[in-house]
């Protein structure tokens, strides 16, 4: 397996009037191609930032992202982003949406049949072809995500980055769409980046679970190898050892070692005293 | 048992049907009942009112002073309308006389000059706020797009828009009088002076409400689309085409509403004013003429002011419904 995408020494800081905010610091990560990251960590450590300087959509300060050999300056197809509210246009049906991403990176590489045949193909793997020419507002929160699934998939891209793209999602239908991005994955071996909150999510997709620290100054914490095999079956893997234990492993990370939560605790803590003591004086 | 089974029938349906009849009636009473209500309501107010005012020029006129009004103006219409084929028929006839007599006689056409007519009046102002509305929304509307794109071109240009904004569209007037005159000097003009100076009055009131609106609806694009567009790499045209357009679209129609409601108002004002050919002229030509009959035909061109501004922002509404895939923004 050759490394496709190489993250190296990226630190980015955000101009504040209270000067500047350090996001990242130091962030080195090799990824293979076909090989399915999942970037875990508390809201605010820097995943969405991680991902965002792929995509080319934020400028890394220092360090930067080779992909293919060539250096990411700018946003572009080949780095296809799914996002976490679909981000469909709500003025075109399914097809068209798709029809736009497709017309802009093959153009005239593709004929009209093929272009067809391209979108509908795409459609049809996220299982959407049944309602290609409706308008987002028609559909559901699922199947818009599995369109916008659609429109990166055309793309072709050599990196799919997906940003928290089930977290809008009920646990049903996210169950749903997780069991749909692996058989895709199955079929088209994507290399792909996703940001999640969930657990049980990057257990189950991923080849890798990047644990980010805690922010401001957030880098990689630790990575953890899954070698579960695959094709995986969410209800085989639930009594399986080893799934038990990785999945401890990213709690205790979470939990342990990232002690966010722990502040949330000493607030209530700090909060609840002084009602205590009120009780005690009444 | 015949009788039974009769009133049992009678008895289950009829439940049914009085309800179905009881929605369509609440339907009719709602749509057709409580507004003819309200109409007749006021125009007894208004008959009653009218009675007792005494103006100089005779008593106010109420409802059926008006509406025998409409009538003598559409009669007066028709017998301009004849005049004007007779003068045109008697052209032809001596222009055809004379080159029987010559063939090489140049034949010259004139055109009518009688009377404009209501008709004529309301078509005139008609034009010129729709030719005003179209090239204030041939400006406006690139120029707020820019706008919306570029921070530093709002932060130039806003403070103009800001300031011109509140000025009455009348105070141009003169302004404009002066540098059609200036500017324009044609031998044979293709567009009178005074249409270009009613048009473009309307053209400098119509442009602020659609450059503020359509500035903001761009500015206010979700940054998830604009990360699309940036990921696809579309070009500034196709960003503009494909994402900005159709997203601002909504608030482009609302700011050409405002504008066109404002047209209408301020052409009236300005034809009164600069005494160009429109209804504003004719109102003004009655309330100079002061006959028994004038405040009765200007009441008729009150109504009919108010008639054509309502359909002209229901022709609006009916484009944007066509127009923009936003339904709900052109509900109201």
């Amino acid at each position: 397996m050759s490394t496709i995408l190489d993250i190296t020494g990226v630190d980015m800081a955000f101009p504040t009037p209270q000067g500047d905010f350090t996001a990242l610091k130091g962030f080195n990560l090799k990824i293979n191609k076909g090989e399915f990251v999942s970037l875990i960590g508390h809201s605010g450590c820097g995943k969405s930032t991680v991902l965002n300087i792929v995509a080319g959509l934020y400028q890394a300060t220092t360090g930067g992202v080779i992909l293919n050999g060539k250096e990411v300056t700018e946003p572009g197809p080949e780095r296809a982003v799914v996002f976490q509210n679909h981000s469909l246009l709500p003025w075109l049906s399914a097809y068209q949406n798709v029809e736009l991403a497709v017309k802009q990176v093959f153009g005239k590489r593709k004929n009209k049949q093929q272009t067809r045949d391209w979108i509908e193909y795409n459609l049809r793997l996220v299982h959407m072809d049944h309602a290609m020419h409706k308008r987002p507002n028609e559909i559901s929160g699922g199947m818009k995500q599995r369109v916008g699934i659609a429109r990166a998939l055309a793309m072709q891209p050599d990196v799919l980055l997906m940003d928290e793209p089930f977290g809008a999602l009920d646990a049903l239908t996210r169950a749903h769409m997780q069991d749909s991005l692996m058989e895709i994955q199955h079929e088209l071996n994507n290399t792909v980046i996703m940001i999640t909150h969930d657990v049980d999510e990057a257990v189950l997709l991923s080849d890798r679970i990047v644990m980010m620290t805690n922010g401001p100054a957030a880098t990689i914490g630790e990575i953890l190898d899954i070698n579960l095999e695959r094709p995986r079956d969410r209800l085989a893997l639930a009594n399986d050892p080893e799934y038990t234990r990785l999945r401890a492993e990213v709690l205790k990370f979470l939990y342990e070692k990232q002690r966010k939560v722990e502040t949330i605790h000493d607030k209530k803590n700090t909060k609840s005293q002084p009602l205590n003591g009120s009780e005690q004086a009444a | 048992m015949n009788s039974t089974s009769s009133t049992a029938a009678q008895s289950q349906p009829p439940s049914r049907l009085a309800n179905h009849f009881q929605t369509i009636f609440n339907s009719l009473v709602n749509t057709v009942a409580i507004p003819l209500t309200g109409i007749s309501v006021f125009l007894m107010i208004w008959a009653a009112g009218a009675q007792s005012i005494d103006t100089s020029l005779g008593a106010f006129p109420g409802p059926a002073a008006v509406y025998q009004q409409f009538g003598k103006l559409y009669l007066e219409h028709n017998a301009e309308r004849a005049k004007a084929d007779a003068f045109y028929q008697r052209q032809e006839q001596r222009n055809n006389q004379r080159l029987d007599v010559d063939p090489d006689y140049t034949v010259k056409v004139r055109s009518y000059t009688g009377k404009e007519t209501f008709a004529d009046q309301i078509a005139t102002s008609l034009v010129t706020v729709i030719s005003g509305f179209l090239l204030a929304a041939f400006i406006a509307i690139p120029l707020g797009i820019a706008v919306g794109l570029s921070k530093t071109l709002n932060a130039a240009i806003n403070p103009i828009v800001q300031i011109f904004k509140p000025v009455s569209p009348l105070a141009w007037l003169p302004l404009v009088t002066m540098v059609v005159s200036a500017v324009y000097v044609s031998p044979d003009p293709l567009l009178a002076k005074s249409f270009l100076t009613s048009m473009i009055t309307v053209t400098l009131c119509c442009l602020w409400p659609m450059v503020i609106n359509t500035s903001v609806g761009v500015a206010a694009i979700d940054s998830d689309l604009v990360n699309v567009s940036r990921v696809l790499r579309l070009s500034a045209l196709t960003h503009v085409q494909k994402i900005v357009l159709p997203a601002a679209m909504p608030m482009i129609f609302t700011g050409m509403r405002l504008s066109l409601g404002i047209a209408w108002m301020v052409l009236i004002a300005a034809e009164m004013l600069a005494q160009s050919p429109g209804l504003g002229k004719f109102v003004w030509d009655e309330f100079q003429n002061g006959s028994s009959s004038s405040l009765s035909r200007i009441m008729a061109a009150v109504i009919v002011i108010g008639f054509i501004g309502f359909l002209l922002d229901r022709g609006m509404l009916q484009i944007q419904r066509l127009a923009s895939w936003d339904k709900n923004s052109a509900a109201r």
